[in-house]
């Protein structure tokens, strides 16, 4: 019974990575941008929402109502005055480029909020349970893991039965052929980083709620955001998500056999995956 | 020619660092099929490139209805009007068959061509309409290239060598489709290295040899020889 609970626990934990990691399968899914800066945002996301929560005296989840759209609008934005200009045939100027976005936002954090940890507090519903049986499991994880696969079965719906999907399915497929339809790429690729922008700060927030954040640790959310892709197979958001459950159970047996083996199981699982299975568990196939 | 529908002057297009147009003049009337032949690399696909906006000229070496377009993106002059069936067919794999023809009309002209009558011209493409373009024929695949340009309902549709490698019977079903295409009074100009297949729709034709028009005249009016001549660079 403790080991279902610690697998319980390792599966909510992977809604979380799996919110880390749709942002950044969206943004390489649509134009194949490799973003290195992915677990910057998620902190700035965090620290957007610790300023909101501050002025405003609001609940973080409030909170989310205006800080997912500030996140959405700086994604168009990034997307149209920088980014765009970096895509193309070569993949080398958008790792660089948002290589050093990340030192820029790691400096710009701890210049305005310094290195102290900072958590976003979300009261009561952090310590909450729910009893299923002996088995008793936090609301909060449980809310996280839900809205991850809300938002993953939205983004789908979106990617496959609406016309803005068509589009990011088309550019995806052929940029030059796409524009010939009448598509403007430097929009259509706008709207995907301002989706992936908004999926990221709720998972910043999300995130910053479950445990404490300074502008340093953007890094190990990338690589487990990128850790939850790959398992998963590129280009698909079901497949990041079984990626981050993969993770986050591997982490919490780890973590329940030694504590000091938590995050070398979750890496070990990530290995182990990638010499089986290459291109990942569930690679895109035509839908 | 004031009143041309569509104008290439003195353009020189270039593909990547390679100039692969010199100095090229084409007009294009409203309601012609135009005919441009000429052997590979000759600069074909390159002056149809140039007229959709996948290559980028000078402002006025590319004019539509009396705006200069040269250096307008590609989406803007599809909106104009212009739309391009591109070689090798280019559909979008990640997309169905009507997806694809859906993705056709995001354009936002109107006109007679909407779904139901693409599925008209080519019925198949309705029993079909589901299936990943990956599945189909090489035939079928054109079909739905072409269907998906009709579907702007524009007023020029560029064709860039819509018979390369299908079946001659093949070939005979799509060009079978182009009197119906025609009669909704779109202007077409088509490019193809088979000489006689384009010569059998086309009122004029202009002849690229080496990125400049060794020819241009009536169809009719010129003889197999001329156009062997200009095609080759070699007089038979």
């Amino acid at each position: 019974m403790e080991w279902l609970g610690v697998v319980v626990q390792g599966v909510l934990l992977g809604g979380l990575y799996a919110l880390f990691a749709t942002g950044l399968s969206l943004m390489f899914g649509v134009m194949r941008l490799v973003n290195i800066a992915h677990g910057d945002l998620i902190v700035l996301g965090a620290y957007i929402a610790l300023s909101t929560v501050a002025i405003l005296d609001v609940h973080p989840v409030i909170a989310m109502v205006l800080v997912v759209p500030i996140m959405g609008f700086v994604g168009y934005a990034l997307q149209r005055t920088l980014l765009n200009r970096t895509l193309g045939a070569d993949i080398l100027p958008p790792l660089l480029v948002t290589f050093g976005l990340s030192v820029i936002l790691q400096n710009a954090l701890l210049e305005i909020y310094s290195a102290d940890p900072q958590k976003l507090s979300a009261g009561p519903m952090e310590t909450a349970s729910v009893s299923f049986g002996s088995l008793s499991v936090g609301v909060f994880p449980l809310l996280t893991f839900v809205s991850a696969i809300v938002l993953i079965g939205l983004l789908q719906w979106v990617f496959y039965h609406t016309s803005l999907g068509r589009e990011f399915r088309a550019v995806s497929d052929n940029q030059e052929i796409a524009q010939l339809m009448g598509i403007n790429k430097a929009h259509v690729f706008g709207v995907a980083m301002a989706l992936a922008f908004a999926v990221t700060a709720i998972a910043g927030i999300l995130f910053g709620v479950r445990t404490s954040f300074d502008p340093s640790i953007g890094g190990g959310r990338l690589l487990l955001a990128f850790e939850a892709v790959i398992i998963g197979g590129l280009g698909n958001l079901w497949g990041t998500l079984a990626g981050g459950i993969i993770l986050g159970v591997a982490q919490t047996v780890g973590g329940q056999i030694n504590p000091g083996w938590q995050q070398l199981a979750g890496h070990i699982a990530f290995l182990f995956v990638l010499a089986i299975k290459p291109t990942g568990l569930f690679p895109r196939v035509a839908h | 020619m004031p009143d041309a529908l569509l104008l290439a002057q003195k353009l020189d297009a270039f593909y990547g660092d390679f100039q692969a147009l010199f100095g090229v003049n084409i007009s294009v009337d409203a309601g012609e099929v135009l005919a441009i032949i000429g052997a590979n690399g000759a600069g074909k696909s390159t002056l149809l490139r140039s007229l959709a906006g996948l290559i980028k000229n000078d402002s006025n070496q590319v004019v539509f209805k009396g705006q200069s377009i040269g250096d307008k993106r590609a989406d803007t002059i599809a909106r104009l009007g212009i739309a391009l069936v591109p070689e090798g067919r280019q559909l979008f794999p990640s997309l169905s068959v009507e997806e694809n023809l859906k993705l056709g009309a995001k354009v936002g002209r109107r006109g007679y061509w909407t779904l139901t009558s693409v599925y008209e011209l080519f019925p198949i493409l309705n029993e079909r309409r589901n299936t990943a373009p990956t599945a189909l024929s090489g035939g079928q695949q054109q079909m739905v290239a072409i269907a998906r340009a009709l579907m702007s309902n524009p007023e020029v549709i560029l064709f860039d060598e819509i018979s390369l490698g299908l079946a001659p019977v093949i070939i005979n079903d799509i060009y079978n489709a182009f009197p119906t295409i025609i009669e909704q009074g779109v202007t077409a100009v088509i490019v193809e290295q088979d000489i006689s297949r384009a010569l059998s729709v086309a009122s004029r034709v202009y002849c690229l040899q080496k990125g400049s028009v060794k020819l241009e005249g009536l169809t009719r009016e010129k003889t197999r020889d001329a156009i062997t001549a200009a095609y080759f660079g070699v007089a038979v």
